[in-house]
């Protein structure tokens, strides 16, 4: 297996963009970054594609050439993957594969979504689509309810709190109004995301992640070529992708998403460290609870320990183990499809040392965690400095 | 007989949410209570409450099939 290297970043900023369409996204996201790995698309040995739901939220089918041809890559693979909101962290997980394996050098991954061209009920049944339809979603399950349900049971197993859960959006919230590419940059206190309105209890608006427009890309090389596109590559150290059932009552335990914990059990041992060497992290903070618990599975605090250890601040960037300095999926946005991916250039960005305000005192080694659903895909990935 | 005609039976509240931002087809009923009941069967199902609010632990009965869907209600 050869050593793999991301070699370009490229980012949109995440909002609600109007007059801006999918493809034109897209684009945007994937030239930036092929600007700054100095690569002509006729290089390009693979386009890989994250996206949910275009064919749902804009109609379009086929999406990977429509949007490859646009950006001047043809005559090559070019593939969409689908994993719901972990879509581009799997695309990305099949980039590194076709690059570790030597059957690809130059592969550009695009993760995007166009979501507020749609009404809000719309929006939801949409994303309901991730879920069991013959079963939880029929029943009157949304996707908020799925993530009440999880962090009910996890209240009664483990005494979190609904003030843990603000505390995740404070959090994300402060470190949001400092990211320029931030869809929401609007500090909040507890007491305000304790009064949010109700979505489902015992989560509140403040809970729940935003419905974005946006996209973002990276380019993979093998490491040894990348030195021939940029000064600063950043190495993918471990990386897995895993499953699991769509359906939550299918769970043995809600209170923790197992293909989360394989995948980062697996990431780990590839890199060959544990959760103590990572210094900082991007977590999939679809709802608060579901970093309290991504936190949990990852290792960096005790089974039920999640919402006190952010409560005490040490995952604030000041604190010992910064979670989603970026804003997260809370504030920066949650363009379903691009997700993964952004959360990829967020950590290179800080690897590199070029997150502006935002940037950490350590950050040499980070990583990504991507939850698909209410936990049916998980990829997390480990990057450090090559 | 399918499955949608045979009783689930009773069970216990594993986890619940009363739902107030509903899907569209759900919005006149919100805000509604769901619930994944462990059946005394055995396995788990998402099912609508009726009637009481329930709590994680409290008992609960099958009442019937609606349009496919499970209702079950707090017992007294």
């Amino acid at each position: 297996m050869r050593a793999v290297a991301v070699v370009g970043i490229g980012k949109t900023p995440f909002g609600a963009f109007p007059n801006r369409d999918l493809r034109s996204l897209a684009v945007e996201a994937a030239e930036n970054c092929l600007a700054d790995a100095h690569v002509r698309p006729s290089q390009v040995d693979a386009f890989h594609l994250g996206n949910f739901a275009g064919p749902s939220f804009v109609g379009q089918s086929h999406l990977a050439p429509y949007v490859a041809a646009s950006v001047g890559v043809s005559g090559v693979p070019a593939t969409r993957f689908e994993a719901a909101c972990a879509s581009s962290g799997s695309a990305f997980f099949h980039a590194f594969s076709i690059v570790a394996a030597g059957i690809c050098d130059l592969v550009l991954v695009v993760g995007v979504e166009k979501m507020t061209s749609q009404p809000t009920p719309r929006v939801a049944e949409i994303l309901a689509s991730a879920g069991d339809l013959s079963g939880e979603i029929k029943a009157g399950a949304t996707f908020p309810a799925l993530f009440a349900m999880i962090a009910r049971r996890h209240m009664h197993q483990y005494g979190t709190t609904r003030e843990h859960l603000a505390a995740v959006a404070v959090k994300n919230h402060a470190n949001g109004a400092k990211n320029p590419y931030a869809h929401m940059k609007k500090v909040i206190t507890v007491e305000q995301a304790l009064a949010g309105k109700p979505v489902a209890d015992p989560l509140t608006l403040y809970d729940c992640s935003l419905v974005s427009d946006g996209a973002a890309a990276v380019l993979v090389a093998p490491l040894e070529r990348a030195a021939e596109f940029t000064s600063k590559p950043v190495r993918v150290l471990g990386i897995a992708q895993t499953s699991d059932h769509v359906a939550l009552d299918q769970k043995e335990d809600i209170t923790s998403f197992p293909a989360i914990r394989k995948a980062g059990e697996k990431a780990y041992r590839m890199a060959g460290f544990g959760p103590a060497d990572i210094e900082f992290a991007e977590l999939h903070d679809c709802f608060t609870i579901a970093e309290i618990i991504a936190m949990e599975d990852l290792g960096f605090a005790g089974k039920g320990e999640g919402g006190p250890y952010v409560a005490e601040g040490r995952t604030c960037p000041s604190g010992e183990k910064p979670v989603n300095t970026s804003g997260g999926l809370k504030a920066k946005g949650h363009p379903v499809g691009a997700t993964g991916v952004a959360q990829l250039c967020d950590i290179v960005m800080q690897i590199r040392g070029e997150a502006g305000e935002l940037q950490l005192r350590r950050h040499s080694i980070g990583l990504a965690q991507n939850l698909g659903g209410s936990g049916a895909t998980g990829v997390v990935t480990i990057l450090g400095e090559a | 007989m399918n499955a949608a005609q045979v009783s689930p039976g009773s069970g216990e509240i594993y986890t619940e949410t009363v739902v107030h931002s509903a899907p569209e087809a759900l919005l006149a009923e919100a805000p509604y209570q769901i619930a994944i009941v462990a059946l005394d069967a055995g396995g788990r199902l998402t099912a609508r409450i009726e009637g009481e609010r329930v709590s994680i632990g409290d008992r609960v009965d099958f009442v019937e099939y609606r349009n496919g869907v499970a209702f079950f209600a707090k017992r007294k």
